[in-house]
């Protein structure tokens, strides 16, 4: 698989909306490329007619009634926010 | 088959559409949290700590969500899958708390499915329908409530969607419209979404994409969020002449997503190219696969009313109605459910059988209802007129009481003062007279007053008999049974 | 009773039912303990007047006779677990400040029983670790120190809080979560027995999530009974987890017989590390002679994808957690981090860079990476897979054993600084515990004996799915063959 390069660490950053400066990227890249590496161990294993695993738990979901339960909390869902006002959370304004 | 086609320097182009209507489910709960759905509450006032994606919180399913999506699935004759995944959408939003949509993307709740549209030269077209699956909507974000910041409410964080994903499958504004027209109608008849576009239970992302007949798909761009049948035949129109313009000026088309102003009428480009989008769909781990078997299936069918098509066709076949009253009709489910009741109603009062009234009471619906609500600026969920009066009229018209003329001028008093048909016909003194001997006096005085009208009449102008019923009418200001009067009037005149 | 910080949550709560003791002393020694407790850094919140007004509630139960086994008892919550009106970070900058309006299930559950809240406890960011020197408030202290030593050592993670806590007479229990190994590895690094039960066991709601298909919460104690009493009362079926299962939770306690005559106890040949320390391989061999000579039948077994598991989980246990972690972006909850005139964009990235940690920051890009398009199948779909292979592993396996014994981590403790600049030394910590967290099922982590350093060293139970009974059976036994006695000596107070 592809060697992780500046640019793709710069990439996926912006994915993850996550500020790395720019003297970080070699080393960050360094650092992946390690890591994924190793992780191509798992090519060795052949996977054929096997399907994946997304939970230990198999079974189905359960399903709710329609039925309000929740809500009207204003101030329980405000109570941690950086900013709000008038009921709503502020935010930097958003150019669209 | 519409023919509908962009004139280019170079050519005709052929535009090519798929629609993705995001269609809100009608259920009390959201899809994943116990707060409401109801329209217009304050500000983060129907907002669990779930929506707001508070850390540790969990979805959990609505049911009834599940139950509509599969309504849906059958009332198109879709494939309805038995097995179903929740994946995240990842992205960064402010109105998105959780950073990722619930969604489905590999293995939708409704495959493939097809609806039929009716278009204006009377032709019919199919539309393939790709996939429907579930998600939850996003919060809402307002940019102009102050200087610098942009204000976000999660009311309707986390609501219940229906995606209904066409085919590509549609050639023109007109086509495309119709198309809308029609899901609207089905989901409002089944109740699984109330197809309110103004408050955006239902909204389209509309696919355009142009090329010359017979040459290969071209590059689509996708007009975002169209909220209304009309813009979406506008966005079409538009944007299909803006491609050709490009196309035509040396130019490509780049893959992107716009969205459409009405009030400047252009779609303009809304994020840049090289902000690409990349999901990260996969399967959320907070959620199993929604399973269930076939009887879940056959209830859920069982439970579906009469749909658009069937109706019309009941109607056309066995209530004898025209097939173009019987279009209109069933278009919308209120003036189905209108008519249907009101032709119950008439059934009850005048004791005959459907098909011997549908076609004067759809008549009277379409013609004297309709007319009267349009002119009013009224709908027929705020008509003056219930169904039980104005079959309550009809009847009066079927046993003769009234005569079709009177029924008239008696509906206008009922549409303005909601007062029944028999109180205004007793209060008016409108009841017909179908006595013989005083129809046969009025007869006699008219012919004795009009003796060059009737040497005109036996000297071979037939037409003229008009002229003798009009004054007949004119003489009993219209209460005359008109039956009577023709079957009187003749050998009279004839001597 | 000079020792009541020393007693099991067993003899605890008999004593409390004979009336010999109160849950208002028994805070009130454990609060004093929590205040000497800080050369450890173990308690990142202390909650000490609630604690006394719960120990008040729990007096109030007992003497109207409506009690339950943890019904006075001191505990610590690690702060991966929402509580109501108190601080919740997961040990993470990006969550400074936030005061859930809620409680987790998990502790709801211990507080209904009637348990005492002493404060919350260290951990790795977000539970990446294993070492706990990844958390924002600064690494934990192991209370044990090698013999002759004024080393500090780690004391494992991702509940490194928890397990010091425990082994250092700070609380008679902890919460601990387990998403590769974080209550066993660290557990064994500090001679405390933790449990982690069946995924679905124990609810997840209002559990910061890490990687949710395998969070999964559980104990840290003292002993094996004290490990079956506490779990009993935080488990049970949740409706607000979709992945909480509708299971009766057995009395675990009910379970120690003793008897393990008959029983048959897988021994992983792939366990056996070509690079192990003798006295990890020693310790294992000495397991399975006590568990023999207690009437169990060893039965060598295989789990050939073994070794494959380390590497599936670094691309689940990222993949989940980079959308998890999403949710943290400064506008709810937590940090915000912005200048003058930033965009909503602006803001996200620095709060983002400036609110997770390095080790955070790596696995969220690791995470982004192996679902990114192009990748998807080559990393995320391939690691399903493997998954799906270790677990049929372990079906297979089960079929034949009761439980597995292994050793719980490839090493004793370590020194600070040791692993914490080579994240892959770090990741092979939990060698021997992600396995069965990938599968889902229960283990444990006994304490079984000390390192030539005098260290101490814990065995690993391995069960079937929702078969917890039986890992705390044996563990038991494990327990009292091994009669490990030995303490931490007390530098800290
Ligand atoms: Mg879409
Ligand atoms: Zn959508």
């Amino acid at each position: 698989m592809s060697e992780i390069d500046k640019d793709t660490v710069a990439k996926i950053a912006r994915l993850a909306r996550i500020k790395v400066a720019d003297d970080k990227l070699a080393p960050l890249a360094g650092e992946l490329n390690n890591i994924l590496g190793w992780i191509e161990q798992l090519n060795e294993v052949n996977t054929d007619d096997i399907g994946p695993m997304a939970s230990p738990v198999n079974a189905k979901l359960r399903w709710r009634d329609d039925v309000v339960t929740d809500g009207d909390k204003q101030e329980d869902v405000l109570a941690n926010a950086p900013r709000s006002e008038f009921g709503f959370f502020g935010v930097p304004k958003v150019i669209e | 088959m519409s023919n509908y086609s962009i004139q280019g320097a170079t050519g005709d182009f052929e535009v090519v559409i798929g629609l993705e209507i995001h269609a809100q489910i009608s259920s009390k709960a959201k899809l994943f949290s116990g707060a409401s759905t109801e329209f217009g509450a304050e500000p983060n006032t129907q907002v669990s700590l779930v929506d707001a994606a508070m850390p540790g919180m969990l979805p959990t399913i609505n049911g009834e969500c599940i139950r509509q999506g599969v309504r849906t699935g059958l009332a198109i004759g879709a494939q309805i899958n038995n097995f179903s995944v929740f994946d995240r959408k990842n992205y960064f939003y402010a109105d998105l708390p959780q950073g990722y949509q619930i969604s489905q993307f590999k293995h939708p709740i409704v495959g493939e499915g097809m609806v039929v549209v009716d278009l204006e030269d009377g032709s019919k077209k199919e539309i393939g329908v790709e996939r429907i699956h579930l998600e939850q909507d996003a919060g809402k974000s307002m940019h102009d409530q102050h200087p610098e910041l942009t204000y976000v409410d999660l009311n309707r964080t986390g609501v219940a969607l229906m995606e209904i994903v066409s085919k590509p499958d549609m050639r023109s504004p007109e086509e495309a419209g119709a198309y809308v027209t029609k899901i609207r109608s089905i989901v409002r008849y089944i109740g699984a979404c109330d197809g309110n576009m103004e408050q955006g239970s239902m909204r389209a992302d509309v696919n355009v994409s142009v090329r010359k007949h017979g040459d290969p798909l071209g590059t689509r761009c996708e007009i975002k969020n169209v909220n209304s049948i009309r813009f979406v035949r506008q966005a079409i129109e538009v944007e299909a002449n803006r491609q050709v313009d490009v196309i035509e000026a040396g130019g490509t088309i780049d893959q992107e997503t716009r969205s459409f102003d009405p009030v400047k009428g252009e779609t303009k480009s809304l994020r840049s190219k090289e902000e690409a989008h990349d999901y990260r769909y996969f399967p959320d781990p907070d959620l199993l696969p929604i399973e269930f078997d076939d009887a879940y299936v056959d209830a859920a069918r069982a439970s579906l009313p009469e749909l658009p098509d069937a109706k019309r066709a009941r109607l056309v076949g066995e209530l004898g109605i025209s097939d173009y009253n019987a279009a209109v009709l069933v278009a919308e489910k209120e003036n189905a459910d209108y008519f249907e009741a009101i032709l119950a109603a008439t059934m009850d009062a005048t004791g005959k059988d459907a098909s011997s009234v549908a076609t004067r009471v759809a008549n009277w619906v379409i013609g004297d209802l309709f007319g009267a609500i349009n002119k009013a600026g009224k709908t027929i969920a705020t008509s003056p007129v219930s169904p039980a009066q104005g079959a309550a009229l009809i009847a009066l018209i079927e046993d003769g009481t009234i005569s079709g003329r009177i029924a008239k001028d008696v509906f206008e008093i009922m549409f303005e003062t909601g007062k029944d048909a028999g109180v205004i016909v007793e209060e008016k003194g409108l009841k017909q007279v179908s006595d013989t001997g005083a129809i046969e006096a009025i007869i006699d005085e008219i012919i004795a007053a009009n003796p060059n009208q009737l040497a005109q009449y036996r000297a071979g102008k037939d037409k003229l008999i008009g002229f003798f019923v009009g004054q007949v009418m004119k003489a009993t200001q219209g209460k005359a049974n008109p039956g009577v009067v023709n079957q009187l009037l003749k050998p009279k005149l004839d001597g | 009773m000079t020792e009541l910080t020393k007693m099991t949550i067993a003899e605890a709560r008999d004593a409390m039912a004979l009336g010999d003791l109160t849950s208002v002393e028994l805070t009130e020694a454990h609060i004093k303990a929590v205040e000497g407790f800080g050369a450890t850094n173990a308690y990142i919140m202390k909650t000490p007047e609630k604690a006394l007004d719960m120990a008040k509630a729990a007096d109030a139960k007992i003497q109207s006779g409506n009690t339950s086994a943890m019904t006075g008892i001191p505990i610590g919550v690690k702060d991966l677990f929402c509580t109501e009106g108190v601080r919740t970070t997961a040990c993470s900058h990006i969550l400074d400040g936030f005061v859930p309006r809620y409680e987790s299930s998990v502790t709801t559950n211990l507080w209904n029983d009637g348990a005492v809240m002493l404060g919350k406890l260290n951990m790795d960011e977000f539970a990446m670790g294993s070492s706990n020197e990844t958390s924002f408030y600064g690494p934990v202290k192991n209370p044990w120190r090698a013999t002759n030593s004024n080393r500090d050592f780690v004391p494992g993670g991702s509940s490194g809080g928890s397990v010091t806590s425990v082994a250092g007479y700070a609380a008679m229990g902890a919460t601990a979560s387990d998403t590769g190994g974080s209550i066993r590895q660290p557990a064994s690094f500090t001679g405390t027995v933790g449990i982690k039960p069946t995924y679905g066991r124990c609810s997840r709601f209002g559990m910061v999530a890490f990687a949710s298909s395998l969070d999964q919460a559980g104990s840290i104690t003292r002993t094996v009974r004290d490990g079956a009493i506490m779990l009993e009362s935080m488990c049970g079926f949740d409706v607000k987890d979709s992945t909480s299962m509708d299971m009766v939770v057995p009395n675990f306690e009910a379970a120690l017989t003793g008897d393990i005559r008959g029983l048959k106890v897988g021994i992983p040949q792939e366990y056996h590390l070509a690079d192990m320390p003798g006295e990890i391989e020693a310790l294992w061999h000495q397991g399975i002679e006590w568990l023999k000579a207690a009437g169990a039948e060893i039965v060598d077994v295989n789990l050939p994808h073994t070794k494959y598991a380390l590497p599936a989980y670094y691309i689940i246990a990222p993949a989940e957690a980079s959308s998890n972690l999403a949710r943290y972006d400064g506008v709810r909850y937590g940090l915000r981090d912005v200048g003058d005139g930033s965009s909503l964009d602006e803001m996200y990235y620095s709060t983002r860079g400036e609110g997770f940690g390095e080790e955070v920051k790596r696995r969220l890009m690791i995470g982004t990476y192996v679902l990114s398009a192009g990748y998807y199948d080559a990393y995320y779909i391939k690691a399903q897979k493997v998954r799906q292979l270790i677990a049929d592993d372990f079906k297979r396996v089960f079929e034949k054993v009761d439980v597995l014994l292994t050793p719980t981590a490839p090493s004793a403790a370590f020194a600070f600084g040791d692993k914490s600049n080579d994240p892959l030394a770090m990741y092979l910590n939990d060698v021997f515990t992600v396995p069965a967290s990938l599968a889902g099922l229960p283990g444990s982590s006994v304490p079984a004996g000390l390192s030539a350093d005098g260290l101490p060293l814990g065995l690993q139970v391995l069960g079937k799915a929702w078969d917890e009974e039986t890992v705390l059976k044996v563990s038991h036994v494990i327990e009292a063959a091994a009669g490990f006695n030995a303490t931490p000596t007390d530098w800290w107070s």
